[in-house]
């Protein structure tokens, strides 16, 4: 059976990310595998600018973002494989994949980086009445047979949701001549970037509906038309608000899912709100040596984060493979590992049952208005000088405070005027806050109303 | 006097700015600069944001080009600095127009001077021969 050190689920930028930042850790056997024909992932089909803003200092595009990563990965002499797709992971940790040039292949690792990404909710998880034409593309695949395949997909377009990759493509659809004629959106709110409204429907006199969606579609052979509707409080349509749209395209941005299946069917803990593996400090799922970053783990807003986070998982992973489990954790060998599964996520809440492991792990709650952190808990013993805690809120939020409580005790309290869904927000945690709280068992981080 | 309402996207606050423009009797006819206030705003970004969206709004263009002989159909191209917003359907007709033989490369000039705006477009992806 073929062995490394290191594997590496997916060459987007968390895959490249966490490749560079392992081979810079020590590890020196990688290896990357890729299910496309190029390194670089999504990012390859996202030719606007606006990338590396945080990482580079300046405003680049997609396919430049991704070119640095893949200089660096060339660069330090990490091997990759493209056309590579994996079909399984396994408890042991022998990945499956497949290719063309090698036919079938059992890889087995010591250490494997999830990085596989996310894809888009498609047509048929949304439940949208009508006819099946042709014309119907999610946001993204539009994206990459405008962008990258030369294929004009219509002329006359209707938007469904205002995701970032719907307003790109209300853009980009326009500078390419069509006509778009509405973005409609199911909340109140949008969950795109504020930046993306402006540059990509103001500009361009384009309308947000928000609290709108697609009660109908027609067209047997092609869309010939859709149907909006304005919906209430509990997000169903109000009878009467209709409004017909005549249009040969409907492009739907409807939100983004972490591609979780080879994660799921190796066993790893899941949260149902991230829809990622449940990870502590490191990153490390609950399966020993197995490390997540990037959009499988989380859906982030800007791959700026992404690349951060991929960093640490590669630095973590080489680590592992360096010194082993017993040392990454900074205990002696038998002492209780603190795995992510201390603070696993049962309903809606990230919180849920108790810390299992004694003292080592510190579960890490969200609760009023925080929808989730990753990581899910902490190791205060050998935890990093500081770790970022990331999040989403549940909604639009004016004049909150994000707080942060250890063991129901107030320790940090940071007043933002406006949060949003689309945003990600992230509180800091410095190892040297944890030293006056030697039996911490939880963190909480909750948004506050001003008073 | 002319009034205009912009959201800044300075930060995700996304202050509701109201900038109005008044041209005083002095400065008419003369260079005709008006004197800009913007209201609504929460710190001193939003305020030069406003002003520039007034004065001289400007974006960088990024596209695509077609590649002939390429491992892939299409080359992403971007203007290599930001343009007059009233010139990017000017820029993009240019764009829709160019097509290189592959190889090409990040940095590539396809188009010197994009719809006379002094500004060049350059290919922001590597797409090498099939």
């Amino acid at each position: 059976m073929i062995q490394h050190d290191i594997v590496i689920i997916g060459g987007g930028p968390a895959g490249l990310a966490a490749a560079a930042a392992a081979k810079k850790g020590g590890a020196d056997d990688i290896l990357i595998l890729e299910r496309d024909g190029v390194l670089g992932g999504i990012l390859n089909q996202c030719i606007h600018n606006g990338f590396g803003l945080h990482t580079f200092k300046e405003e680049l595009t997609g396919p430049e973002y991704a070119s640095r990563f893949i200089k660096i990965v060339k660069e330090l002499g990490i091997p990759y494989q493209l056309n590579s797709m994996v079909i399984d992971i396994n408890k042991e940790k022998e990945i499956t994949v497949v290719s063309r040039e090698n036919g079938l292949q059992v890889i087995k690792a010591k250490s494997i980086i999830l990085a596989m990404g996310c894809r888009e909710r498609p047509r048929g998880a949304l439940n949208i009445p009508g006819y099946r034409p042709a014309g119907i593309y999610t946001a993204g695949t539009a994206q990459r047979l405008v962008n990258i395949e030369g294929h004009m997909v219509g002329k006359e377009v209707v938007i469904l949701g205002s995701g970032d990759i719907g307003l790109i493509m209300a853009r980009r659809m326009t500078l390419e001549g069509a006509k778009v004629k509405v973005v409609a959106e199911l909340m109140p709110y949008s969950g795109g970037l504020k930046r993306n409204i402006v540059q990509c429907l103001d500009d361009f006199g384009i309308p947000l509906k928000l609290s709108h969606t697609v009660v109908n579609i027609e067209g047997k052979g092609r869309v010939t038309g859709i149907t909006l509707a304005e919906v209430g409080p509990d997000r169903k349509p109000i009878p009467g608000t209709e409004e017909h749209y005549s249009c040969d395209t409907l492009l739907l941005s409807c939100g983004l899912i972490p591609e979780n299946e080879l994660t799921r069917n190796m066993g790893v803990s899941m949260n149902p709100v991230t829809s990622g593996p449940m990870v502590n400090d490191r990153l490390e799922t609950d399966t020993e040596g197995v490390f997540a970053c990037g959009n499988v783990l989380h859906v982030h807003d800007l791959v700026d984060y992404v690349s951060e986070e991929a960093a640490l998982a590669g630095q973590n992973a080489a680590k592992y493979i360096l010194y082993g489990a017993s040392k990454t954790s900074g205990n002696g060998a038998d002492a209780p590992r603190c795995s992510a599964d201390a603070g696993i996520c049962t309903g809606g809440s990230n919180g849920g049952t108790e810390s299992s492991s004694a003292g080592a792990c510190v579960a890490i709650r969200a609760e009023n208005g925080v929808r989730y952190t990753v990581p899910q808990s902490l190791d205060p013993a050998a935890m990093a000088e500081k770790i970022t805690v990331r999040f989403r809120v549940a909604d639009v939020y004016k004049d909150r405070s994000i707080c942060v409580y250890y063991d129901g005790k107030l320790i940090s309290k940071k007043k933002k005027r406006v949060l949003a869904p689309g945003e990600m927000e992230q509180v800091v945690i410095l190892k040297s806050s944890l030293a006056e709280y030697p039996d911490l068992k939880e963190i909480t981080i909750r948004t506050e109303e001003e008073s | 006097m002319e009034v205009r309402e912009l959201t800044c996207i300075g930060c995700p606050l996304g202050c509701s700015l109201t900038v109005t423009m008044e041209w005083d009797k002095t400065g008419e006819g003369t260079d005709g600069v008006p004197v800009i206030t913007v209201t609504g705003n929460t710190c001193p970004r939003g305020e030069a944001y406003a002003r520039k969206e007034v004065t001289d709004p400007t974006r960088i263009v990024t596209s695509s080009v077609t590649v002939t002989g390429g491992t892939i159909a299409k080359a992403s191209v971007k203007t290599a600095s930001d343009i007059p917003k009233g010139k990017i359907f000017a820029c993009m007709e240019e764009i829709r127009n160019v097509s290189v033989a592959a190889p090409v490369h990040i940095g590539d000039v396809v188009i010197e001077n994009c719809a006379g705006t002094g500004v060049a477009v350059v290919v922001t992806k590597d797409v090498e021969l099939a």
